[in-house]
Formats: C-alpha cells, structure tokens, sequence
C-alpha cells in the first residue's frame, strides 16, 4: 500500500521489540471471537490512476454549474473565485495541520482567524464574530439556544422568510432541548407581522435579509419591538455577497448576525463543506459558542495570538459548555479570508453591484416572458418568479434543454401551495446568452413558444 | 468540569535573541496584518463594470466604509505564505496528537474533490443532473455499512461532535416512540471521556451521570450495571477508549445497556485502531460517529472541515435524519428530503442545510478506494504496531498510569516520571517543539494526571518513529538531569515564545481596530 | 471578631456576626491557575446550602463555587470583574467573591475551621 512506509520486515523486526510474536497479539484486548480473522467484504486496494478511473466516471455523470446556463442560489451561489484561493488553502502549513492547540507553531493559523473574525465583525456591522461554524444552518440553530441562554427564556419566533432548512434545523434542536418554536407561514411577499408574534417568553426573533424569496427587510422596527420585550433579534442571510451592497443587520440593531459564508471562497461543493459565519455584540461575548482566536503577547512582548475563552468550550466545561462545536470550518473560513482580502471592500462592493446588476436585467427579461412573474419588489442578487404550471416539473425540463434553471420553491417548503413558484439566482458568472437562454427556454416550456 | 488549571502566562524574563532591523529571523518573515498594509482602494480582483439599472435595493443601500481593506494578488500571496510558513504541518514533520489521527492526507484525494463532476455542482439540482455525485454518497455509505457492521448511516453530520448530536438525537427520537422520553433522562458517561460527550447529552436535554474508570483504564461493566436504571437513555463510550485502550467488557456492557431498555452510543474517534479488525455493530453498538477527518484521512485544515457520519442499528436506522438517499423504482438515486416524505421512517428532524460533506465524502471515498479492505486493514495494525513501538522505547523512562502492558493506535504516559524535576508536562510538550516535532495530546484524558496522548499513526516510517524516540529518550533524561531551562523556555526556536494566556482571555481582544490617532503631545515627541 | 470556615471544595467563609464572606482558598486559586473570569451571583438571591452559587474560571479550567451554608446574598464584590485577578492575589482577603446573610448558623458546625481544613490538605498531598 503506497501509504504505508513500514515493510515485511520492518514489521517482523518491530514487532519482536515490543515482544510480541503476531501483530494479533496486540489486539489481545479485543474480545477474540470479535476479531475479525479475514477481510471484510469490500474491494481490494486500487493504483491511484485505477482508484481516479472510478471516481472520474463518477463525476462525469453529473451536470456541472459552469457547463450550463446557471440560476441556481437557495443557500448556495455560484461565484468566480480567484485561482490563487485554491492555491494558498492547498499549502500544506495549512491543509495539514490541526487546531491550533499550541500557540507558537500556529501563528499562521491562528492570525488568519483573527483577521476573519476582523473581517465578518466589519462585515456584519457587528462587534465581534468567532472563528467560524459548520454552515449558516448550524449557526441560525446555535444562535437561538445562545438567545435562549442569555434571555433565560425557551420561545423562539421564525420569520416566514427563513430558509426553510434552517428552520427545519431550529425546529429539530429545539424539539430536542425541549423549546418552544412559533415559525410562521412562508411569506413570499415580506408581508408578515412578525412584531405581534413577540411575547414575554420569547427569547428571539429569527429573521432572514435577504430572505429566501429574496425580499430585503427592515429589521430595525423588528429589533426595536425585541428589545422593549426584552428579547434578541437574531438576522440571518445566505447570501454574504449581499452585505457587499446592503445596509448590515448590525446597523439595524440586530443583536446576534449569522449566516452562510459559503459565496466568498468556497465552491459549490455538492452542499458542503461550506462555512458558518457568527456575530455578535461584545456584551453576549461569554455566551458565544465555538472557537475564538485573540491577540497576546510572548515572552519577549511580540504580538502574537492564541485560542481564547476556551472555558466556554466543551473540552473544560463538558455538560455545561455553550456548544458541543470542536472542529469547525478553518480551511473554509481560510478560503474566505483570502478572498476576502482579495476582493477589499472595493472590490466586494464592485462584484456585489454587478450580481445586483444581473439579477436586475434578467428580472427585467424574465418579466417579458407571457405567464411569468416577478414577484419581488426588492431584491438583490435572487428573486422569486410564479409560472404558470409546476416549478418542479418546469426545472427538470429546463436540466432537460441542458439548464439549470433555478430552484422550486416546493423542493424547500412541499405541500405549501407554493408549487408554482421558482427561485431564480443570477451572479456575476451570468451572460447575456444565459439570461436570453433561459427567458426564452421557459417561454418555450410554459407557452409553448418555438 | 475540568477544575485543574496549569500555568498559561510565561514565567521568567524576557529571553535574548540576535535582533534584525526587520524582526525577522532569516525564513521566519515578521507579518503584519491585512488591515495594517491593505488600503481601502485597493482590490485583487478584477471585476467588470456592472450594467447601469434601476436599483432593487429599496432603502437598504449600504452607506459608508466597511473597514475592510483589499491587497493586490502579489501582496495577498506573500501575505499568506508568510503566515503558512508559521504552522507546524503533517506533511512538514510527525504529529502525534493523540486521538486526532494525524496521518498523510493523499493529494489524489484533493485532486478528486475538486474534479468539477463534485466541486461544482449545487446540492438541490435536479436529481437527474446528479446521479453520479448520489451514487458516490451511496457507494461511500456501503463501505461505511460494511466495515462497521451497522445497518444504516446518516451521512449529514459536519463533524465528529455533529455526529454525536445525530446518535444522541436519534437515541431520544426511538425513546419518544416507546413513550419513554420523559422517563429516560440520563445518559452514562465514564469520567475519561472526551468533553463532547457530556456536552451533547446536555444539548439535548439529558443529564450526565458519571462512571469512573478501573485502576486500569477501562470501564467495567460492573460500574455501568450500577448505574443502569430505568431513568438511562444511553451510555457514550468510546472505543478503543481515551487511554488508548479496547474495552475489554465491551460486549458485556453493551448487553447490560441493551437488557436495561438504554441504547450504547460508541465515540468512533478511535476508529483508526480497529478498521477491518472488529466491527462496532458486532459489539452491540447501536450508533457510532465516523470522523472522516481522522480514520479517512481527509484533511484537518487547521480546524476543520470534518465530517462525521453516524453509522446505526437496526433499532436506530428508522430515526435517521433527512435528507437520506433512497433508490427509485427506476433505480435513480435521489434524496428523501422532508419528513413527510419518509413512508415508514420516522426521521428526527435535520442537521444541516443540505445534505453533509460532499468534498469529505470524496476524499474519503478515494482514500478508500486506494486501500481497498487488505490496506485498510494494514492501516489500522501499523497504526497499533507504531504506537506500541513508541511505548516500548519509552517505557523504561517514562511511567504508564496502567502498567506496562500493549496499547491500541495511542500511547498514553502520565507525568509521574517528572515528579521532583521541576518539568511540567506542557514544559515537555513545549521543549518538542524546539526538537522539531508537534506535541502529543497533553492533559488529555483529564483522569490521568499531566497525561501525555501519543498517537504516531501508520503513515510513519520505522526511521521516523526511531528518530522521535531517540528525541523524546534525549529530553526524558535531561528533565531527569535537571536541564530544567531547556524546558521551562521552550520554545526557544518556534516563531513564538510562550504566548500570554492569561492577558488574552483577561482583557480579550478578538478583532483589529483601528489606533487612535495620535495626540498632538504623542506626535511631538 | 471573625472565624472562617472551609468545605471540601475549597471554599471559605468568613463569618462575622450574622453575615459572611465567601471566596475560594489559596489552595483552590493555586490549582485553577490565573483567574480569567468570575461569574458572580445577583445580589439578592437565595442559596440553600450546596447550591452552586458562581463560577471561577481560569485558562484552561472552570469550578463552580457553591454556597457553603444557606443564605441570602447580600453583597457582590463586583471589582473582579474588572480584575479577576484578585482572586490568585488575595484569595481570601481582597479576592472574596459575595456576602452572604447567613440563614441558620447551626450549618457552620458542619464545615472544617482552619485546624481541620489544614489537615484535610495534608491528605489531598
């Protein structure tokens, strides 16, 4: 096995040293009529041009979001990310190497997260923001049990223009823990009245910016109403991208801001792994959960940082900690940094304003299509259309003509009465030809155009 | 509770060092941060002028600078190599941190997680445009069935502690089925256990009831009878356990979990001893966490992305979260996604947005692919072989807390043997690192005291490990001979001194901000 | 005139008439390592003997500090939370964590006095 440098009689050898005669002698632990004496029933090993035949005929088979017309968002964009992203994440120093448990031989590790924990607090307009969770569905999840820990209270209030996901991921945590969950009706048209929903037990109220139909919200009523209930607004996005153009929830008083980070330096990636971003204000620092890396000093007085609050953690506080989260998304917050920087706030506005712009002219071509409407009044990069006939079926025919035309509203919320709905994503990677590819496919689909 | 602390402040004056004009030492570049060298105008990527059109944005335009500084793309790469070249690396050297398995990551795998047939495919494309990428979660699946022994498999789970909260969460859905959620509230927990353990019975509104280990090191099936009642839900145990050793009433405990009504939930992050050895379902586990980030080598990446999917039983397979893949009638894959779509089962609820880690599942797949069930196999009992062959070199130096006797993939020392040298277990660890080597685990099981974790893995060779041994052999005597500066200093040659614990999580500083400008007093001087 | 009181977990209690000062011993300070934090309870909460009452972390370990008799608390010493310090500098003078309105001073007989609490750490050694 190419892997595995010890030989034949290496292990001979080694063996006789540690004074055994059998390798199975030092399974002697095991209960013997467990042990398995064969292998079990799988292949055998593969060359690495053998094991990349398999695989490659594997990844052949599926559609890729650059081979075709793409609109697809939901949670998850297409964006172009630099070719040197891919390149520094794959350095060994930071591919390969672990939490950085020991200070002195992390500092690269450990400074990257302190420059993106600098970066998501300034994003976010928020105060401070950790080292990062495992996607924006976990941090929605964690921010209401961190609401729920410092308002002493058990009732979360979800905005009917939540991911539907996330809200599934609440609802299972919840269910769990034993907490109360009023999520309300999805709400294509950000006309609910969330405010009446806030009562003295309500810990949180959790609402999406833009939301999934793609309406941006005024949160600042929302977090108003919250705080002269004594409860926290938690303002969650999917789309990073957006806070490159929009008003940031930490401007609208939001107190805990989470969200998908996945946009900035990640791929597509099949669903994951992407990477959860998590703000917060200083005074809610304790009740944080995951990894937080700070700045210090050495013993000679350099700067330099270390993993900090820890006591939060699982690993010293066991039943009592705010979070059972131990890895987290590192390389993916890593990947972010980079692209971050990259972009610099120039650049993010820049590449913000043209998926605006191209969401923006592909609502004004799709609009022109008979039997199609634009739902949305506001919107930045994603946005809502009613077909007529079923969005599931529309799509699949779409794949069919070879494009990936958006997601089906009933994917997410089924048996909703939302069957005729389809969410339509357009970024910076959209053309002319694409957008004129789609208006006309879906004339073809639904008016049976030529 | 962990109620013991050590020492987190340096101790000792400043140390002396040839000083440079930079700060830099010859490869070691000082780096400042990006919010100190980028400017706000500046941008490294390239993007097209965007289409003039009326705004959607209604009132909600952002106004004013984010803070949010940009470098070119020559300064961004030197700004980040600068700070890899600062990390300690598998690739770079050997990482024996025990329980984490730091072993090779293949970059065949990378190179097949970023093929565009994975990397660039959006999780709710239709399921007909995706059929290859379903069928490596399927085939991913049946590898994981097989070499555990189980009979089904949540694949969502994002990491090792995620995967706990899936068990444990499936474990609470089949008692509210049997109508017992309400009566069965504890879960046992052995006092070794790894702190998510208890932590995740607690997120799901269990209470932690302990169970002490044996003067040896393991749990015996007497304790957990003992504690066994009709108010247990579960035990978390994990096998091979934390002091590196396999269970051995395993079998027993689990039968005495199974006859009290409870479920035996197993902590897999040991899994790297035993693959194609025992099959956890074979020793009456009913669920298991796989941290592909571990046992199947997809990379750590300095804190994750893990990936860490829950093999079940029989009893359990019904309560498996969506999304779970299920074949159609005309043998298309496609996910179960919502609840009332699951027919008979009787999923928990969701984890996660989508449906887990694909770009893990990928390198995963490939590195099990490449070892096929012989290599596997190898894998764990060169990982058993190396730990015992490190143990052995250092028995006779360094005192074992349970006796000298074989370990599974982890080797495990206690600071006994530096009673009365003024050397600390972390001073130790911190002297390694001037040797060239990343520390053990250390403190770790908390129940042995300045417990000191080592975990070579099977990626090492045989000069490699003589070299580590022949290194900790040199330090182990001069602690003994009282060289305590070469130890209670380290690291003298790491880019870093000791660091100030204390002061940071005193008065944290957890972002950058800007300096107050200069008083006109300040800028006279 | 003051007397003070030990339990096993290393808490005292300074009694001075009917009200008494609770911290943690030098003992206790000195196994956490540097005092970070201290999570202090509100003034005005009740406490049955055993109850954790706060908790105390350092670096790398936390300890819940529980009331060593029943009581009401008076007072909070809310310096540490400026400087938590204080706590390893002078654990049982400066570094006090509250007071306590002592609700039945029957429970006192039940904790060690300084002969009895010096004797209980000879046997941890």
């Amino acid at each position: 096995m190419r892997y595995h440098p010890l030989t034949a009689s290496d292990r001979t050898d080694m063996l006789a040293r540690v004074g055994v005669s059998d390798i199975d002698a030092l399974f002697a632990g095991v209960p013997q009529d467990k042990l398995l004496r064969g292998p079990v029933a799988l292949p055998k090993g593969k060359s690495e041009m053998d094991a990349g035949r398999v695989l490659m005929r594997l990844a052949a088979r599926n559609m890729t979001a650059s081979s075709a017309p793409f609109f697809l968002g939901a949670g998850a964009y297409k964006h172009h990310v630099p070719a040197s992203v891919d390149h520094l994440i794959q350095r060994s120093e930071f591919l390969t190497s672990y939490t950085p448990y020991q200070p002195e031989i992390s500092q690269g590790t450990l400074q990257y997260l302190f420059e993106f924990q600098t970066q998501v607090a300034a994003l976010t307009g928020m105060e401070v923001a950790n080292a990062s969770m495992y996607d924006g569905s976990t941090a929605t999840a964690e921010a209401v049990l961190m609401a729920h820990r410092i308002t002493r209270r058990r009732k979360a209030v979800l905005s009917g223009g939540l991911h539907p996901h996330y809200a599934d991921v609440v609802r299972t945590h919840s269910h769990m823990a034993g907490d109360t969950v009023d999520a309300l009706a999805p709400d294509v048209a950000a006309r609910e009245d969330i405010i009446s929903r806030i009562d003295g037990e309500t810990s949180c109220v959790v609402v999406q910016s833009p939301d999934v139909f793609g309406n941006l919200r005024d949160l600042s009523p929302i977090a108003e109403a919250c705080h002269k209930n004594g409860a926290l607004l938690i303002a969650v996005f999917t789309e990073v991208v957006s806070l490159g153009l929009v008003t940031p929830p930490g401007e609208m008083g939001a107190d805990i801001v989470v969200g998908e980070g996945q946009s900035i330096g990640n791929a597509l990636n099949f669903g994951g792994p992407y990477v959860g971003l998590f703000a917060t204000r200083q005074k809610y620092l304790r009740q944080m959960p995951g990894r937080l890396c700070g700045e210090t000093v050495d013993a000679q007085g350099r700067r330099g940082f270390v993993l900090t609050l820890s006591t939060r953690e699982q690993h010293i506080r066991r039943e009592k900690a705010t979070s059972n989260i131990c890895t987290n998304s590192g390389l993916c917050a890593l990947a972010f940094s980079i692209h971050m920087t990259l972009l610099g706030e120039t650049g993010l506005r820049r590449l913000a304003q043209v998926n605006h712009a191209n969401a923006a002219l592909l609502a004004d071509r799709l609009a022109l299509v008979p039997n199609v409407t634009v739902l949305n009044e506001t919107f930045f990069n994603e946005f809502t259309i009613r077909v007529k006939g079923d969005g599931a079926d529309i799509v699949e025919r779409l794949a069919k003509r070879g494009i990936l035309g958006g997601v089906p509203v009933s994917r997410l919320s089924p048996g909703a009465g939302l069957d005729d709905l389809i969410l339509i994503a357009s970024t910076e990677i959209n053309t002319d030809d694409d957008r004129e590819a789609l208006a006309q496919a879906l004339d073809a689909l639904i008016n049976g155009a030529a | 509770m962990n109620r013991e602390g050590r020492p987190t402040a340096p101790q000792g004056g400043a140390l002396s060092a040839h000083q440079t004009f930079t700060g830099a030492r010859a490869l070691q570049v000082e780096e400042p941060l990006i919010f100190e060298t980028g400017r706000l105008d500046v941008t490294g990527v390239d993007v097209a002028e965007p289409a003039k059109v009326t705004s959607r944005l209604g009132a909600f335009e952002r106004k004013g600078s984010m803070g949010l500084p940009g470098l070119s793309e020559p300064e961004a790469m030197r700004h980040y190599v600068r700070l890899s070249q600062k990390n300690y690396s598998i690739d770079a050297g050997l990482y024996p941190l025990g329980s984490c398995t730091m072993k090779h990551n293949p970059r065949f795998n990378e190179a097949m997680a970023r093929l565009p047939g994975f990397s660039d495919v959006h999780p709710l494309q239709p399921p007909s445009t995706v059929q290859g990428a379903l069928a490596l979660i399927d085939e991913l699946s049946h590898w994981l069935l097989e070499l555990t022994g189980m009979q089904a498999v949540a694949m969502s789970p994002k990491a090792g502690a995620h995967g706990e909260m899936c068990g444990m969460m499936a474990i609470r859905a089949a008692l509210e089925a049997r109508g017992e959620a309400q009566s069965r509230t504890v879960v046992i927990v052995p006092e070794s256990a790894h702190g998510t353990n208890p932590a995740t019975a607690a997120l799901i509104g269990f209470s932690v009831r302990a169970v002490p280990a044996r003067d040896d090191g393991t749990v015996s099936a007497e304790a957990v009878k003992a504690a066994l009642g009709p108010d247990v839900a579960a035990i978390m145990l994990t096998n091979p356990n934390t002091c590196g050793l396999f269970e051995p009433e395993v079998v027993e405990i689990a039968a005495a979990v199974h006859d009290a009504g409870a479920y035996f939930y197993c902590d897999g992050a040991n899994f790297n001893a035993i693959v194609g050895k025992v099959r956890p379902g074979d020793l009456g586990v009913d669920a298991m966490h796989i941290n592909l980030h571990k046992t199947f080598s997809t990379p750590h990446g300095g804190g994750g992305p893990g990936s860490g999917p829950v093999v079940l039983s029989q009893r359990l397979a019904p309560f498996a979260p969506v999304p779970f893949l299920q074949k159609n009638d005309d043998g298309a894959l496609a996910f179960v996604e919502h609840e009332n779509d699951a027919g008979e089962a009787q999923p928990f609820g969701r984890l996660c947005v989508f449906h887990g880690q694909m770009g893990m599942f990928v390198r995963a797949f490939a590195y099990m692919l490449s070892h096929g069930s012989d290599g596997l196999r190898e894998a764990s009992e060169d990982a058993v072989l190396n730990a015992n062959y490190v143990r052995v070199g250092l028995a006779d130096l360094m005192s074992q807390p349970f006796g000298d006797k074989p370990c599974m993939h982890e080797a495990l020392f206690d600071d006994e043997w530096l009673k009365g040298t003024g050397v600390t277990t972390l001073d130790f660890a911190k002297a390694m690192i001037d040797e060239g080597y990343h520390p053990m685990t250390i403190y770790f099981p908390l129940v042995v005291h300045g417990a000191m974790l080592i975990e070579p893995t099977e990626s090492e060779s045989r000069a490699a490990l003589d070299l580590f041994i022949a290194t900790m052999r040199d330090l182990a005597m001069a602690a003994k001979a009282g060289h305590v500066g070469r130890f209670t200093q380290a690291p003298h040659h790491a880019p870093r001194n000791r660091l100030d614990e204390t002061r940071a999580a005193r008065a944290p500083v957890l972002r950058w901000t800007k300096p107050a400008p200069a008083t006109r007093a300040q800028a006279a001087e | 005139m003051t007397q003070t009181f030990y339990t096993k977990d290393h808490e005292y209690i300074r009694v001075d008439g009917a009200i008494g000062a609770v911290g943690i011993t030098d003992y206790a300070q000195k196994a956490l390592g540097d005092v970070v934090f201290v999570e202090l309870p509100a003034a005005g909460a009740a406490f049955a003997r055993g109850d954790q009452a706060a908790v105390v972390e350092s670096v790398k370990a936390a300890s819940e500090v529980f009331a060593p008799v029943s009581g009401e608390i008076e007072a909070v010493n809310s310096v540490l939370e400026k400087e938590p310090g204080l706590v390893n500098e002078a654990p049982e003078d400066r570094g006090w964590f509250f007071r306590m309105a002592i609700q039945d001073a029957g429970e006192l007989a039940g904790l060690m006095d300084d002969a009895a609490y010096k004797a209980y750490l000879a046997t941890l050694e």
